[in-house]
Parts: C-alpha cells; structure tokens; sequence
C-alpha cells in the first residue's frame, strides 16, 4: 500500500506521499473511466446498460493473458494485444447479435438482468478455462519504475494513463468527426429518425458492442499490467457504474471524468478517513449524486411531451 | 360565472413563446373547441391546466377556485379529466383496469383496509365497477372490457381513454384531438359521443380538434389560436369566416 | 374449457373468480399443511427454504413486477428486517411483536429511502439499489454494538404462546410459522392487486403523466409500493436469519439482491406465481446441480460459479425465448390443454413494442 512506508512526517515528503496518491488513484480511475467509457458507449447507442462491461474486462484481460503468458501461447506481447482487442471487439458484435438484439422491445429491467446473468456466465467461463487463481499478465507495461522529482511511479501507472487519455480522445474524435461516428450518434439519438434517414440502425448497434467490447480489452490488458487478475476481477465493474453514473452516463469525457474522481477519492480516503469507512466513500459519492443530480453531473433527461 | 377562466396566460419554452398572454373562459355546460395549426399551443394549454406546466404569468381559475394553488394530481379531484393527444393508457393492463384508474380520485379506503380488503373496500369496488359499467356501455367497449391495451386497435384505444376519462365523473373534459387517426365512422361515433357527454351527462367539455367537421358540428364556441395568441373566438362559423383565421391556416400550410 | 358466465360483479372482485378454482387453491393450502406427514424432515426443511425464498420474491415483485421499478439492493431490506427483528427480542419483545414490528420498520425505512430514489428511473434507480446493497454490508460492520458486526448474530429461539419453534430440532414448527407468513403475505399481495392501490401501482408504471391526470400522486405511490414491498422483504430477512441459524454483515450480499430479482425474473414478473415458481429453482438448484455433477465427474469436485453461472444461463434462455418466465409458459401449456385440439401457436405471439426513451420522462 502506499502511505505506509512514510514514516518520518515531514512537509516535503508529505506532498510526495500525497502526490504517489494521486497518481496511483489516477491510474486506478483510469480503468474506471475505460470501463465506464463501454457503459456510456453502449448506453448512449442502445440505452442498455451492460452490467457485464467489468467481466468483459476480465475476459479481455484473460484473452490477452492466455494468448501472450509463457504457460500458455507465449505470443509475443505487441502481436497478443490486438488481437486480444480484435476478440473481444468480435465477442461484442456476436453478443449483440445473438443475445441482445432480440431483446428489442423489452424493458430495461429485461436487459439489465440479463446483462448481470451475462456476467455470472463470463466469471464461470473465465474460471472453467483459466482457473481462480489469481494470475499475472506477463506485460512489457508492467516492468519498472519512472523517476520524477523524486516521486517513484510505477511504469504500469503512466502507461495506464497515457493510453487512456489517448483512447478516450481518439473515441471523442471519431465521435465529433468520422461519417460513421455521426450515424451512431444519430441512431442514438432517435433510433426511429435514424432508421428512416437510411441508418442501419441495428448494424451501428452491432459495431458499438464491438466497440464496447475492444474498449473492455484495452482496459483489461492496463489491469492486469498493474496487478494480478482472477475471474471476479470484473466486479470492480461496479465501482464503473459509480463512475459513470457521476458523469452522467451521456458523454464519453464525462465517463472518464468520473473514473477519476471515483479512483482519486478511494486512496485518500483509505489514507485519510477511519477504516470503516474509507470503502464506503465512492458509493456514498454516488447516492449523494444521484439525490442531487438524479440524472449524473451532466444530464439528458428531458420532460416528455405530452 | 364560467366554469373555467384563463386570464392572460403566458408560457415560454426557452426562446419559443408557446402560450402567449391568452385569455378564454369556458361556460358550464357548453362544448368549446380549440382550432390552430401544428405548434400553436394547444396541448400546452391543455397541459396548463392539468398543472404539469407552471405558467410564467397567468390566472387559471375554475369554478372560482385558483387552478394554481394546486399540485398536478389534484386537478383531478376538482373534477377535471383529459385525454392526450398521443394516447396514454396504462398498455399492460386491461380495458376494465384502465377504467377503474379513472376512478382513483373517489378512492376512500386506506392502505391497512385494502391490505385487509376490508368490507368498504369490496362495497367501494362495487361502486367504482358500477359507474365504469355505465361508461362501457355508453360507448360500447363490452367486447373489449378484459382486453389488455397492448393488443387493441389504435381507434379502440381512443375510446378507452376518452372512456377512462368519463369514469373520473368529471364536470370539465379535456379533449385533445380525439379524432385524430379516426376513421370517417370512428369520428361519426365521436361526435355523437361527446355530444351524448354533454346532453346527457351535462359534463363541459373543452377539446383541440383538427377535423373542421367535428368541430362546427359539436361546439358552441371556437377559439383560433396560432403562435400561442388568440386570433379569433366565436360560432364555429364566425371562427371559419374570419379573414385572420384563413390567414392563418393558409399561410402556415395546414389542413 | 372453462366459460366465466359473469352474473355478478362480485366474481372479478372476490379473492377467486369461480369455484373450480378456489378448490384447487384449498386443496393446495391443505396439502401445504398436510406436507409434514407426507414427507421427512429434510424435505421439509428444504420447502421451508423455498417458501421464505418466495415471501422475499413477493416482496421485490411487488416493487418490480408491479410498479416496474427494479431494485438491486433488496438484500439490504432482508438485512434490516433480520437485525431489527433479532435486535427487538433481545430487548425483550415477544416474536408476536417483533416480528410484524420488524417488517413494519423496514417497510418505514424502505419509503423513507425512496423518497430521493423516486426521481430515479431504470438504470439509474437499479445503480443507486446496488450502492445500497454494498454500503449496507459496511453499515452492518459499522454499527458493531447492536449488530454484532463480522462476527455477527445468532437469534434466539421463537417462542410463541409458550410454544418453542426451532429450525434445526423443530423444523416442522418453523415450518408451520413460514407458511403462515407466506399465505398473510400472499393475501396481502393479492388483496392489493384487487384493490384502488394496487390499480394505481400499475398506471403509474405504465404512465406518468396520466397517473397524475387521473389523480394519482406519483411520489406518495411509489414510496407506498417501495415501503410495502420492503416491509414483506422484511419479514422474509427475519425468517431467513432463524433458517441460517446466524448471520453477519455477509450473510446478505449484493449475490442474494441479485438472484433475488433474477429469481422473479425467471419466475415470471408481475405475477404472484412467479415469485413462487422462482423460489423453486433457487432453492433447488444448488441440489440439482450437485447431483448432476457427481453422476457426470464425480463427487469432491468443486467449481466455482457453477451456481451462478448456470443461473445466469437459465435467466438468459428465459428472457430470450420465455419473457414471461415460468408463469408465462405455465399458462400457454394450461391454455394449450384447455383448448386442445383448437389452440395455434401464433395465438401467444409475442406483442411488439417499440423501445421506450427513458431519455424522456
Ligand atoms: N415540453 C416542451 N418543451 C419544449 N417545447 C415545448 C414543450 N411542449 C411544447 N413545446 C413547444 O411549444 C409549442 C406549442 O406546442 P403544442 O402545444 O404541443 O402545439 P399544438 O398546438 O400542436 O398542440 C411548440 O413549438 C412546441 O415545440
Ligand atoms: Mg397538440
């Protein structure tokens, strides 16, 4: 953990400590926010949520695991990546074209439940092929440490970082910019306008879980260069919706945004409040979000006319 | 004194101006009808009085009491029932259910009674059934009467709310575009309907309606409205004639 | 066949709608009694299990079937009916006391938490359900002096009327309490379902805005149903902490909220068979999966996630092909046999209907 070895309190050192919080909560944050970024993808082209978006991170972070550790296929990292990517974008289209798509017409409730039951399948999987102990990604990202002014990050952490600020502006881009960004939006907008403009609605839905899926495995593979990962590591998906749910469940920066304030505020709330409830303040953050703001920060929620 | 009066009513929707400082009153026991093009305010006017917007200026008053001193779900107590012009049924309920929702307002019993179903409860419900039994039979929904909404026919559907409407007994009926995606019969049998509501049952009714036809047939009065502003009031012939009206609808392209 | 020729109103009122049927629903309640004598007490034990599971089933179906709002944090609503109830006896209340007390206060606090949830809508209500469920296991750790935090609680023996009840040396007793709960709980259900309330429930989950029309209060009614709904979820937490024989701040997990509603689900939503239909398979599925699993690899074996996963997958075929859920292939098949040789098959055609934007309220 960080903060315990500091035991000589000084001022320096103390704005050091507070700083490796800092950086280790944004890393953390950060797949938060990529997980997020798959809730809010899927939700804004869809308007279903995909409760399973952890486990399709743990899935990701298997796939990569199992194509590029030595006991398995011992591919070398940088082909075993995208193709883990490729997979997972695959999974996502299959998933929606086999399962979800018939859905169309049912309540949210339908597909909440059924994207949580889609989790419990995805741990049971993961756990038949790879088994429930807990494993490391054998990951050039993971190895070293950087030295900045004194301040030791952990090579994994900046790497995190890095990639995900670059993902999350180069979805924004392809959103605000490509033709194809456009259409999803437009269908995501008004699924019935969308459709008589000439939209396929339901492939765009298709290539979003692709998507979705691509983002789970980017995610995975940052998690498990920073630590090792089990079957139920998806379940931090939960701390995601927290995320996502803080901004708004409408805009891919907003989802990010939120991952790092849920991943800032967990360290120094383990640092700084007693240990009871030190887990407690994200979900708190989140209750007191949705009483203040029940639609996230930035919402989207119109009154219907009537 | 009018059953309802609106005295200069106002009502912005950021910088569209959908009611604009309208005055009208409706008398009890007429049919008054509201005529203008798509966008006019109509259903914002409707919606004004069934308190789901607050007005930015305006008295709202009916039968002397201030419409604005009351929250959403009780207009409905005052005697004030409506339909919607994109029909808002309860779909996974049935016809029967549907109706019996419009009798909420005469609801007397308790939680612990209904929990209980205590004897006033079963005497309640025999009441409440036997007023909807009249609306069945008075607009003939026998045949659909255990029928879930999800499944019936849109003309159908139409009926059922109007019908929903009339189980609330109410002294004022809002009606907005009830034949609206009618068939030449199905507007036939409305017409006689709400003039049977307002002969029969001596209910008032104030209704939006685009159907000339209907209108001048069942009303007493007409409003013109375009861009949220009265543009004319009077027989449904007068409205007809007035230069301003044909103006209106000539120039904004509709019917 | 049988053909409702309806004389009076009465027979869409009353708790049954004709004879046959109030004879079969006797001749099961008299079977319900009966059970003790028919079959060992293992078996009893495990009915018991699928009993409390469907009060805890009717409890969230109420909220979710009826009013269409889904909580994924019901687990917390057992936890404070089965603290509060324990906690009561210990300060000396009787269990004729504490235990409909216990529900009532749940049901309290239930409203009392809804009442900034009412503005939440699908997703967003279902996500603040589950920061529920997860803060509630911290609540329990924190609030250590009167819940015994981790190392948890054991409830004392009922006594009723001088009459000990005990799961483990007299589950035929603990029986007898929980199906009495469940039949007061199943009135109550149905009592609703049949009243002004209940009706309100429906409109209100269907339509907002001409609830409020027909002069429903939107807010007051939702609280309602959440607070009834938790009150029974409630007394199903008490009997599930005397069926563990203890409990901690564990026992009632985000896994118990989530196959709590997946249970329903499968069950078939908006209907009270549903909720027992449901309870079945969860209570039977571990045993069935354990057995199936020693015929094919032998015993000994441990899989983890085997129950879910298999549970995950049941849910997935059920909303898939059977949205209705148990309850809704139970009436095709009855349908089916009540009109044979006459019924089609595109006589249970699925309805469509076009998504609802929650994106406009
Ligand atoms: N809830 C709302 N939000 C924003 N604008 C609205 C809303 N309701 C109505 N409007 C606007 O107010 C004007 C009048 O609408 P409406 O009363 O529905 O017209 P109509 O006469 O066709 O019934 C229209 O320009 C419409 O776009
Ligand atoms: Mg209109």
């Amino acid at each position: 953990m960080f903060g315990s070895e500091t035991v000589h309190s000084g001022r320096g050192e103390e704005i050091l400590e507070v700083l490796q919080l800092l950086v280790s909560g944004l890393a953390n944050g950060c797949v938060y926010g990529l997980i997020a970024l798959g809730f809010v993808l899927i939700y804004k082209a869809t308007e279903a949520v995909n409760f399973a978006q952890g486990d399709f991170m743990m899935l990701g972070a298997f796939v990569t695991l199992g194509l590029t550790n030595a006991e398995y296929l011992d591919l070398p990292f940088w082909i075993a990546a995208p193709l883990a990517i490729t997979i997972m974008a695959v999974l996502g289209y299959l998933l929606d074209f086999f399962i979800l798509r018939h859905l169309f017409g049912q309540s949210q409730t339908a597909v909440v439940i059924l994207t949580i039951a889609l989790g419990f399948v995805l741990r049971f999987v993961a756990g038949l092929i790879w088994g429930h102990e807990p494993q490391t990604l054998e990951s050039p990202l993971a190895l070293g440490d950087v030295q900045l002014g004194g301040v030791v990050l952990g090579m994994a952490d900046v790497a995190v970082i890095v990639v995900t600020f670059l993902l999350t502006w180069s979805l924004y881009q392809f959103f605000q910019r490509t033709k194809l960004g456009l259409a999803m939006q437009a269908a995501s907008q008004n699924q019935m306008a969308a459709y008589f403009m000439g939209i396929p609605v339901r492939w765009v839905q298709g290539l979003i879980w692709g998507l979705a899926g691509a983002t789970a495995a980017v995610a995975g593979i940052l998690f498990a260069s920073k630590g090792a990962i089990d079957p139920n590591a998806g379940l931090l998906g939960i701390k995601a919706f927290a995320a996502a749910v803080i901004g708004g469940f409408g805009s891919l920066p907003g989802a990010l945004a939120g991952g790092l304030i849920v991943g800032v505020i967990e360290p120094f709330a383990a640092r700084y409040l007693a240990a009871g409830y030190s887990q407690i303040a994200p979900y708190a953050l989140l209750l007191a979000v949705l009483v203040f703001r029940p639609h996230g920060l930035f919402s989207q929620v119109r009154v219907k006319k009537v | 004194m009018s059953l309802l009066e609106i005295k200069n009513a106002t009502l912005k929707f950021g910088g569209v101006v959908a009611v604009n400082d309208l005055s009208f009153s409706v008398e009890e026991g007429e049919v008054y009808a509201i005529v203008g093009p798509n966008g006019a305010g109509k259903s914002t006017v409707f919606n004004l009085i069934s308190r789901f917007y607050e007005p930015f200026a305006g008295q709202f008053t009916f039968d002397g009491q201030n419409l604005l001193d009351r929250a959403p779900d009780e207009v409905a107590d005052l005697g004030i029932a409506r339909t919607f012009q994109n029909i808002e049924l309860f779909e996974h309920a049935t016809v029967l259910q549907n109706l019996l929702v419009g009798r909420h307002r005469h609801r007397k019993s308790t939680l612990i009674e209904e929990l209980f179903f205590a004897p006033r409860v079963r005497a309640e419900e025999h009441r409440h059934r036997e007023a909807v039994e009249e609306v069945i039979d008075f607009l003939d929904l026998q045949p659909y009467r255990n029928k879930m909404i999800a499944g019936l026919p849109y003309g159908v559907r139409k009926v059922v709310e109007l019908g929903r409407a009339l189980a609330s007994g109410p002294r004022l009926l809002l009606l907005d575009e009830p034949a609206s995606g009618l068939s030449v019969e199905e507007t036939q049998d409305m017409r006689w309907w709400i003039d049977d509501i307002r002969k029969q049952m001596g209910i008032t009714v104030l209704m939006v309606e685009h159907d000339m036809g209907l209108v001048s047939g069942v009303s007493d009065r007409v409003l013109a409205l375009a861009d949220g502003a009265k543009l004319a009031e009077g027989t449904p012939a007068e409205v007809q004639s007035n230069p301003a009206v044909i103006e209106a609808y000539l120039g904004a392209g509709a019917v | 066949m049988r053909i409702h020729f309806k004389t009076t109103y009465e027979q869409d009122i009353r708790l049954f709608p004709d004879l046959w049927t109030a004879c079969v629903y006797g001749a099961l309640i008299l079977l319900a009694f009966a059970l003790p004598y028919l079959i060992n007490e293992f078996y009893i034990g495990e009915v018991t299990n699928v009993l409390i599971w469907a009060i805890a089933g009717l409890g969230l179906m109420l909220l979710t079937g009826q009013t269409g709002q889904a909580s994924l944090g019901h687990a917390a609503f057992l936890a404070i009916g089965c603290y509060t109830n324990t906690i009561l006896i210990e300060q000396g209340l009787p269990f004729i006391v504490a235990f409909p007390l216990a529900g009532i206060i749940t049901g309290v606090v239930g409203a009392i938490i809804a009442i900034p949830a009412l503005r939440l809508h699908g997703i967003y209500l279902a996500i603040a359900t589950i920061a529920l469920s997860i803060l509630a296991d911290d609540i329990i750790v924190l609030l250590e002096p009167w819940t015994g935090g981790v190392s948890g609680k054991f409830p004392e023996m009922i006594t009723v009327f001088g009459l000990e009840i005990e799961r483990w040396t007299m589950p035929t007793r603990f029986y007898y309490l929980v199906l009495v709960v469940t039949i007061i709980c199943t009135l109550f259900y149905r009592n609703l379902l049949r009243s002004p309330l209940g009706r309100a429930f429906a409109a209100v989950r269907d339509s907002e805005v001409s609830a409020t029309a027909m002069g429903v209060h939107i807010a007051r009614t939702k609280a309602t149903a959440f607070g009834l709904s938790c009150m029974i979820t409630g007394w199903a937490g008490a009997l599930m902490g005397y069926y563990a024989g203890t409990f901690n701040n564990e026992t009632f997990s985000i896994v118990i909220s989530i196959t709590l509603l997946m249970m329903i689900v499968i069950g078939g939503l908006g209907s009270i068979h549903g909720a027992f239909f449901g309870a079945v398979v969860v209570a039977f599925l571990p045993q069935g999966l354990s057995i199936l699993k020693d015929g094919l690899i032998g015993g000994g074996v441990a899989i983890p996630g085997l129950e879910t996963g298999v549970f995950g997958m049941i849910l997935i075929l059920f909303i898939l092909f059977e949205p209705m859920g148990i309850y809704g292939r139970w009436l095709k098949i009855r349908i089916w046999f009540e009109l044979f040789p006459f019924a089609r098959k595109d006589m249970f055609r699925r309805q469509k209907s076009y998504l609802k934007t929650e994106r406009l309220r």
